[in-house]
């Protein structure tokens, strides 16, 4: 196989297990802006134990695609960072707020108002971060073009993003988010009555999905042909949409029967699938039309060894991974640890 | 502001700040895991508190690392495109490596930060230790994509197409190994500093005298030892450069002229209009010295360079100026400290010692500002030395002074509440109402006088009351989030 689809392929699961984990890290904040009643704080609570242990392993998956899209394809990379420049420092912006206001809130031994104040500080930019990081997805499937005087993308700097599209798939990184964040802290809050309400939210934040993937799909066709195109008339669109559509299905049936470990599954299987598909609609392109995987691509001095050293490492970090999930998420909580963080 | 020095300024400023995050990243673990250890070994709670706070500090340090190293992976693309469209693939191996060794790092954090009750002790200290390896790995495969910028190495291009790469060669560049290992031990010297710096002052308020001692007793040690080590590394990194970037050394040096038996200059205000340096004392053959080894050796001056070639030369010398004497002075102090614990004479009764180590405690982290100026500005007019030029880099995005005013903002007001929360953290565990300082001197003075048998006796028993005062008076001092000392003990044993 060619070296360079191999790695396309890495970043493409990179950004899978990057919306699967960091995702729901986004949308549990965005579940403490709602927040609200005399649970609230039991809420908030929940939410940060939730987060607080796996949220830096999981922010790193964003890096590796990062580092893996300029070592592979540094001509796309630099395209995509000169003409989304203004969504990517936002987002930038919002990623340094979510982190640093989530450790300050958890870590200020004073409970008073300025640990309040970073506590809406981190569920703002949860808030707000996932639309920027839609955006900027959406973005790159249309109008990337490289200028031909100057080699360099042609583009002022909005045309690419400022658009109906960008903003849908925005709006629907939101709610896929928030939906995961919903659906597992279901599995995770213990107090009945905090399942009761995450269990609501997460039909809710279910329909959203829906509806706000109709938009983009809606959207994709004046704003990015090529993956509504893809999205219907290629050989996997149907399997796809089939099994898209099932995972949904049985996530909602699993919520709305207490099945919650199923429900997880299920909803991961369906965000899994989601960015997959539009992995595969993008498909061969890097960011539409200008810039295509093989054509971008590395040599293979470059890609094979970094391939290699990629294997190597997933050798150490599954496992290692698995044990972090292990020792917070499988096991049960022992009696007497403090909820704090 | 032109767009291309508010791109400089904007990186140098995300650089500067990720820094200070980054090197506590790196080294606190190593206090961490000694306090630790140290624990395991004696049994002594107090150990575990040690281990616990400085955890809990180190937490938002590490947090606040995390995302603004995000921004700066960004900003390569944001601020340089054309620099990563040409070097992105060159530099990908270190890159690829770190973010593998950011990982572990961020894994293991997590398992040593939430799971003190959730795995075992042993699985407890090595998640620390794990924190530790790939922090300092993780900081070492960064400088090495630096040291390729300085140092290009490992690639062919033809026509602006890479023709060929050996990635293992432009990762392990001439400028990587040294930069790398001066960065580690700069690291760990200036963290030690730091935290010795913060119990020292906890110690002249009066604190709780067994803990803090043990405190600083660990800080200085590591500091201490790595204060030595950092001149070392720094003289590797200096041969280096007097090889490779000769021009770097003379602005680093404010030597204007060819020289043969170069003198070291000290101090001294380089004049760029007139080319010459001012004012400095000179030091005869010692650059010639430590730059080759050989005290006849000819240095190259600043006039031998084409003038579009040359660096900032006054910010460079003045910063390297900065860096040597930062790291002399906590060299010096390291060694005094030293000489007082050989002759058993114990730090904490030394007010006036105690009293330097808060004045030196910010010394480290000076030293590394100032070094990567030097790295930096030094490397100037080029963003690849002698490849490519910085303003041949930039992004054509205009208005850069916004984002960079954003983030000057934004990081600002996170550095404040990084200080009020750190300040927060150390005196909230703190119990009982601090002594004022007189009292404190006073105290210190008499346990002077003592030896050292009976200092050991004294802190003995001064631990058995402050255990006494934790349980009344903490629990009003520290509230939810904060777990008790007393009930640390009960978990940890």
């Amino acid at each position: 196989m060619a070296p360079e689809l191999l790695l396309a392929g890495v970043i493409a699961t990179a950004l899978v297990l990057y919306t699967l984990t960091a995702g729901a890290d986004f949308g549990g904040g965005v579940w403490a802006l709602f927040a609200r009643g005399p649970r609230a704080e039991d809420e908030r609570r929940v939410i940060g134990r939730a987060i607080a242990p796996i949220w830096e392993a999981n922010h790193v998956w964003l890096i590796l695609v990062i580092v893996l899209l300029f070592v592979g394809f540094p001509r796309a990379f630099a395209a995509i960072t000169t003409a989304l420049h203004i969504p990517l420092t936002l987002m930038l912006m919002g990623v340094v707020l979510r982190g640093s206001a989530f450790t300050f809130n958890a870590y200020d031994p004073k409970r008073g108002d300025g640990a309040r104040r970073w506590s809406r500080v981190f569920a703002v930019s949860s808030l707000l971060t996932p639309v920027a990081l839609g955006v900027t997805l959406g973005a790159v499937s249309g109008g990337f073009v490289p200028d031909p005087a100057t080699g360099l993308v042609g583009t002022d700097f909005l045309r690419q993003w400022l658009g109906p599209y960008p903003f849908a798939v925005g709006l629907f990184t939101l709610a896929l988010f928030v939906f995961l964040a919903a659906v597992y802290l279901v599995d995770e809050a213990e107090d009945p009555e905090l399942k009761a309400l995450f269990r609501r939210r997460a039909l809710v934040s279910g329909g959203l999905c829906g509806v706000t993937a109709l938009l983009a799909y809606v959207a994709a066709e004046g704003g990015a042909p090529q993956i509504r195109e893809g999205l219907q008339g290629s050989s996997w669109a149907l399997p796809l949409h089939l099994a898209t559509g099932l995972a949904a299905v049985v996530a909602l049936g699993a919520l709305w029967t207490a099945r919650d470990r199923l429900a997880k599954l299920a909803a991961m299987a369906q965000g899994a699938l989601i960015v997959a598909g539009w992995c595969f609609a993008q498909y061969p392109y890097i960011a539409v039309p200008g810039y295509t995987i093989v054509g971008e691509a590395a040599p293979p001095d470059v890609l094979w060894p970094v391939l290699i050293a990629l294997a190597l490492g997933a050798v150490l970090l599954v496992p290692t991974l698995a044990y972090l999930f292990v020792v917070f998420k499988v096991r049960p909580a022992p009696a007497g640890e403090d909820d704090g963080h | 502001m032109t767009d291309l020095f508010a791109a400089r300024a904007q990186m140098a400023f995300s650089l500067g700040f990720h820094i200070i995050f980054a090197v506590v990243g790196v080294a606190m673990p190593l206090l961490m895991v000694i306090a630790e250890h140290l624990y395991r070994r004696s049994g002594d709670p107090e150990y575990l508190e040690l281990a616990k706070r400085w955890s809990k500090g180190a937490a938002i340090m590490f947090a606040v690392g995390a995302v603004s190293g995000t921004v700066l992976s960004f900003e390569l693309g944001l601020l340089w495109p054309t620099f990563m469209a040409y070097a992105g693939p060159i530099i990908g191996m270190p890159f690829s490596l770190e973010g593998f060794a950011f990982f572990f790092e961020a894994i293991f954090l997590g398992i040593y930060l939430y799971g003190w009750e959730r795995v075992g002790p042993r699985a407890h200290l090595a998640a620390g230790v794990l924190v530790l390896l790939s922090g300092s790995a993780s900081a070492l495969f960064v400088v090495c994509a630096n040291g390729w910028m300085n140092t290009p190495a490992g690639y062919s291009m033809v026509g602006g197409e890479l023709v060929s790469v050996d990635l293992w060669a432009a990762m392990w560049n001439p400028a990587a190994l040294v930069e790398g290992l001066h960065m580690l031990t700069a690291s760990f010297a200036a963290v030690g500093f730091a935290v010795a710096g913060i119990h020292a002052a906890m110690l002249l308020r009066g604190a709780r005298r067994s803990f803090h001692s043990r405190a600083l007793a660990i800080a200085l040690s590591v500091g201490g030892v790595f204060a030595f080590l950092s001149p070392l590394t720094g003289d590797l990194a200096a041969q280096q450069v007097a090889e490779l970037q000769p021009l770097k050394l003379a602005a680093m040096e404010g030597l204007w002229e060819d020289e043969a038996g170069a003198p070291l200059l000290i101090g001294g205000l380089p004049d760029e209009e007139a080319e010459v340096t001012r004012y400095g004392i000179e030091l005869p053959y010692a650059l010639s010295l430590l730059a080759t080894h050989d005290p006849h050796a000819e240095i190259r001056g600043i006039k031998s360079f084409p003038a579009e070639e040359r660096p900032p030369i006054a910010v460079t010398h003045i910063a390297f100026q900065i860096m040597v004497a930062c790291g002399t002075a906590m060299m010096l102090l390291a060694g005094f400290a030293g000489i007082q614990a050989l002759r058993r004479r114990p730090i904490a009764a030394q007010p006036r010692l105690l009293r330097a180590l808060v004045l030196a405690s910010p010394l480290g982290v000076i030293a590394i500002e100032a070094g990567w100026t030097v790295t930096e500005v030094g490397r100037q007019p080029w963003i690849i030395y002698g490849v490519m030029r910085t303003a041949e880099a930039v992004t054509p995005m205009p208005g850069l002074i916004v984002p960079f005013t954003g983030f000057m903002v934004l990081y600002g007001v996170l550095g404040i509440a990084v200080v009020v929360l750190l300040r927060r953290q150390v005196f909230a565990a703190e119990p009982g109402p601090l002594v004022p300082p007189e009292a404190a001197g006073e105290a210190a003075g008499k346990a002077a006088g003592a030896t050292a048998g009976e200092a050991a006796a004294v802190r003995g028993t001064d631990r058995g009351t402050d255990r006494g005062t934790d349980q009344g008076t903490a629990r009003g001092a520290a509230d939810g989030v904060l777990r008790q000392p007393s009930s640390e003990v009960d978990h940890g044993a």
